[in-house]
């Protein structure tokens, strides 16, 4: 698994891929933190962050199928997936691999943002007037959601060997399990309990739980056990391949 | 060391890729030829752990390869078709990614044996996606063969190399044929003839020929051809009536004879050029290629 991730990783941070997500991921929050005048928090007067995790998961609907959506696609269609599953490689060491590659590319991409939570310490008045605890959580939030995305993502990457739909479909998917459990509980036929439970069916519900500063533990099982299953689907898909 | 394949199948739909195969592969170079879906790579991927048989079975070293496991496809060294590679690699990473693979405790020195062994060193700083496709052949070898594995098998590697890069791959592979079981896929003939001391002819899934290249070549019986060249113009129809030439093509002083391969007519023909005083320059019998050979049993003039 180690030389699988170590040349996913290596594989990002070669080529342009890499670069783009961490720079995409740091632009576009930039202008919406403090160039675009809706949602710029100079506008606010509030020394907060909570625009950048309440943004962050929409960018990573595009960003995080960017970085998953050749890793096993473009095996597959490099035929170099043959290569990988006849050596002494179990298709679980693969995805793992990949998978843990991909979440530290995404990692990789958050952390420049801790600029910004240096600038919006700096700019508080009294300085250092923000909720620092808080923060630490939603940036937990942040890699528990790009962790699960990334597992998504490379369930839709496994299923062709079309790039472009390794990438639609993750994005579809991961918009489906964050936000779609949240629209469906609003619909008039969820009612009472039932309403509940469908909504933490959901991603974005254990998100902005975790964001709260609150870890608790139904949150992280939550998180394990979706990424958890997506990753299992996947070997499985792998495993399919010999029949 | 051997693989054992026992009436092996893969069926994909309705289609048997592989029907029925069996055969045994010891210590040296086996040739595995068929025309193009044949079912030669079907084959080669059951027995790499790529596809899993839909019956029968694949024994590596007296063990079954089926549910495939790590420690079986640790003994195999596989090039696939078409060679697939990661082009954006260089040559030294990707053969530390692959020694990887395998845990060897010494990957440098590993790398360095192989790169020695497939004679990679002119090229080691460069990408894998700028070699030239006789080094592209080069790094799959040196991958398949990084760990040193007891078993090799390669499925057309020397498909689209120019004559000089063919030569010293095919050195390359004559070598491991020496110390290992290697399985060779081809569809080129002259290949099997250079290499292989025993051949395997699958057609349609099934087998049709297992022999010593020996043999192969005597089964084509039916014809051989029988040239001859001399000073003067030869007579057509003194030429026709020695016993078991079939047909003959006179041209001038030089004529070639389709003969029944059990009539050996050479020393009469000689004793007939001496009489005429045709002034005889050669006499030659063609050698029977595998190529006629395969294309005999496969198109079923011959059966197995
Ligand atoms: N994954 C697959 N799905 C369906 N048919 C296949 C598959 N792989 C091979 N075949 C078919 O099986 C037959 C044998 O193919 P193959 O083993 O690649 O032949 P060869 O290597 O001798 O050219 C061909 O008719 C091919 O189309
Ligand atoms: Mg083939």
């Amino acid at each position: 698994m180690g030389s699988v991730f170590r040349k996913e990783l290596l594989g990002f941070l070669s080529s342009l891929i890499g670069y783009l997500a961490i720079g995409v991921f740091l632009v576009l929050l930039g202008l919406i933190l403090f160039v675009f005048p809706d949602t710029s928090l100079l506008s606010y007067n509030f020394a907060t962050l909570d625009q950048l995790f309440e943004i962050a998961p929409w960018v990573f609907l595009i960003l995080i199928p960017a970085i998953t959506m050749g890793s096993l696609a473009e095996e597959r269609q490099q035929r170099t997936l043959e290569l990988l599953l006849t050596k002494p490689l179990t298709p679980l060491q693969i995805v793992l691999g990949k998978y843990f590659a991909c979440v530290a590319l995404s990692a990789l991409a958050i952390l420049p943002t801790f600029v910004y939570y240096y600038t919006v310490y700096e700019l508080g008045s009294p300085k250092g007037n923000l909720d620092s605890g808080a923060i630490i959580g939603s940036y937990l939030g942040l890699l528990f959601l790009a962790s699960i995305f990334c597992a998504i993502g490379m369930f839709a990457s496994s299923l062709s060997q079309n790039q472009i739909v390794g990438f639609l479909l993750a994005a579809l998917l991961c918009f489906l399990v964050h936000f779609g459990f949240q629209y469906l509980s609003n619909l008039p036929v969820f009612v009472g309990s039932l309403d509940n439970i469908v909504q933490k069916l959901g991603i974005e519900y254990h998100y902005r739980s975790i964001s709260r500063g609150l870890i608790l533990v139904p949150d992280i099982i939550y998180f394990l056990t979706v990424a958890g299953w997506f990753l299992f689907t996947t070997t499985l898909v792998l495993k399919k391949q010999r029949a | 060391m051997e693989i054992v394949l026992d009436k092996l199948s893969k069926t994909f739909g309705t289609q048997r890729a592989v029907d029925d195969v069996s055969f045994t592969a010891g210590v040296g170079i086996t040739g595995f030829l068929g025309p193009n879906g044949a079912g030669k790579s079907t084959t080669m991927r059951m027995i790499t752990g790529f596809l899993e048989p839909t019956s029968g079975s694949i024994q590596i070293d007296g063990k079954p390869a089926w549910p495939t496991n790590p420690e079986q496809r640790s003994m195999i060294g596989y090039l696939p078709e078409h060679n697939p590679l990661y082009t954006q690699m260089f040559i030294r990473e990707y053969l530390g990614f692959i020694a990887g693979v395998h845990k060897l405790k010494q990957p440098k020195q590993a790398i360095e044996r192989v790169v020695e062994l497939v004679g990679l060193a002119p090229e080691l700083g460069k990408q894998i996606g700028a070699l030239s496709k006789g080094y592209r052949q080069r790094v799959g070898l040196a991958q398949a063969l990084i760990h040193d594995p007891p078993i090799l098998i390669l499925d057309e590697p020397t498909s689209g190399l120019d004559p000089n890069q063919l030569s010293e791959i095919r050195e390359v592979i004559r070598k491991m044929g020496e110390s290992k079981v290697v399985l060779l896929s081809t569809h080129i003939m002259q290949e099997v003839q250079a290499l292989c001391k025993r051949v395997l002819i699958i057609n349609k899934g099934k087998l049709v020929a297992d022999d010593p290249i020996e043999r192969l070549q005597s089964r084509l019986a039916g014809e051989v051809i029988v040239h001859l060249n001399c000073q003067r113009s030869i007579n057509a129809s003194m030429i026709n009536q020695i016993k078991g030439v079939e047909r003959s093509v006179v041209n001038g002083n030089r004529a070639r004879l389709s003969v029944n391969a059990k009539a050996e007519i050479r020393p009469i023909l000689a004793q007939l050029c001496i009489d005429q005083n045709w002034g005889l320059l050669e006499l030659r019998q063609e050698e029977t290629s595998v190529e006629d050979a395969f294309q005999a049993i496969t198109q079923q003039r011959i059966t197995a």
